[in-house]
């Protein structure tokens, strides 16, 4: 077992420099350590202008994605174990401009999440007479998966759809309308279909299937895309064949 | 003081990377993905030579003929060598991608993929076998 690994990380301070750079540092190899708890022990003890992003420490918040070796990893549920005996290549997420060293820009992405309306619409305002939604577990069981995506946007950085035509709207975005669509609580499908089928919606995807691999918490937004595609075609094929009939 | 407090307004000077025409040659599953998608050259291609051979039959035995004689120069003997195993590498990676599409529910309970998969072989072989007894029989 090693006493140290060699970290290989990306840096870019934008003031100084025009191109990011690679910085190597030796940390202490200990195999409960994921790769956050090295970042840290870099900024805490080698190096304190490394500037990346984390919170929770356990994989909940989703800010601590970055790439790993050229995966999209959470470096907080990424063990250095698995990387033996280095280096590792740390890189902030694949196909969002840098910002600083591992800091990515996403408001792409929190543009593209808003646009898809990820919250419960109601036809009208209030509350059933019951005073209560109700829903059977079997209801919460169409859409418990996507409700799991924590917005850590590594589905993009494994996308090459979303890195070659940045106006795709994305896996994440995608996967929380059909998160939506599927509630039977939401009565906003038909305000989500315009988004979704538009040019830059789900048939920009070209099913690459890289998306469900990343995904830390199982979304599977690769399989919600799909099924948007098949809900999508029967409701054109629906309109071909009864023009005047209801939607 | 005389001067007002005023912030900086925060003007990133954002790093942009651009993608290689060759993206997906560094990964493995996206090398895979490109081959798939490049499969569907063989698939137009057999689509295309299906259509040709029922325009054949439909101008009769003579023309039907023909287009048999012409399936035999090692043209297209060579053609149908490269496209038929590329064809077939093309239907099976979307049988094993339908159950992502497919989402059936029985009985509240989620059928599993591999069963979906599963169906996907045995329609094909179904229909196979039909092929080969009725062109055979």
């Amino acid at each position: 077992m090693p006493n140290t690994i060699t970290f290989a990380v990306t840096r870019y301070r934008p003031e100084q420099e025009s191109e990011p750079t690679i910085q190597n540092y030796e940390v202490p190899y200990d195999k409960d350590w994921v790769i956050l708890d090295a970042l840290n022990y870099i900024k805490d003890e080698l190096d304190g202008t490394l500037s990346f992003r984390w919170s929770c420490r356990m994989g909940v918040c989703g800010s601590c994605g970055m790439m790993v070796n050229g995966s999209p990893k959470l470096t907080c549920a990424t063990f250095l174990s698995d990387y033996l005996p280095g280096p590792i290549r740390v890189e902030p997420l694949r196909y969002f401009p840098i910002l600083r060293d591992l800091v990515v820009e996403m408001s792409d992405f929190m543009q593209k999440l808003k646009k898809v309306k990820p919250w419960i619409i109601r036809a009208a305002e209030g509350r059933p007479e019951e005073s209560e939604f109700i829903q059977t577990p079997a209801q919460l069981d169409l859409y418990k998966q996507f409700s799991m995506c924590i917005n850590c946007t590594l589905c993009y950085s494994a996308c090459p759809v979303y890195g070659l035509e940045p106006a795709f709207i994305g896996p994440a975005a995608i996967a929380l309308a059909q998160r939506y669509n599927q509630d039977s609580r939401d009565e906003g499908a038909e305000e989500r279909h315009d988004i979704l089928s538009e040019e830059d919606g789900a048939w920009e995807c070209t099913f690459v299937g890289e998306c469900t691999k990343a995904c830390p918490k199982d979304v599977d937004p690769a399989g919600a895309i799909q099924q948007f595609k098949v809900t999508n075609t029967n409701r054109w094929f629906k309109s071909l064949l009864f023009p005047k009939g209801s939607k | 003081m005389t001067e007002r407090p005023h912030y900086i307004l925060h003007h990133p000077k954002l790093h942009r990377r651009t993608m290689s025409a060759w993206w997906w040659l560094g990964n493995w599953m996206f090398t895979k993905f490109a081959l798939r998608e490049l499969t569907c050259v063989s698939v137009g291609y057999i689509a295309t030579l299906l259509l040709l051979q029922l325009h054949a039959l439909g101008r009769g035995p003579k023309a039907y003929i023909d287009f048999l004689e012409m399936m035999k120069s090692p043209l297209f003997i060579v053609l149908n060598g490269v496209a038929f195993p590329l064809v077939l590498y093309h239907a099976l990676t979307w049988f094993h991608l339908t159950p992502k599409a497919l989402v059936i529910r029985l009985r509240g309970m989620r059928v599993p993929d591999s069963l979906i998969i599963t169906l996907n072989y045995l329609v094909w072989i179904i229909l196979s076998l039909a092929v080969i007894v009725i062109v055979g029989g």
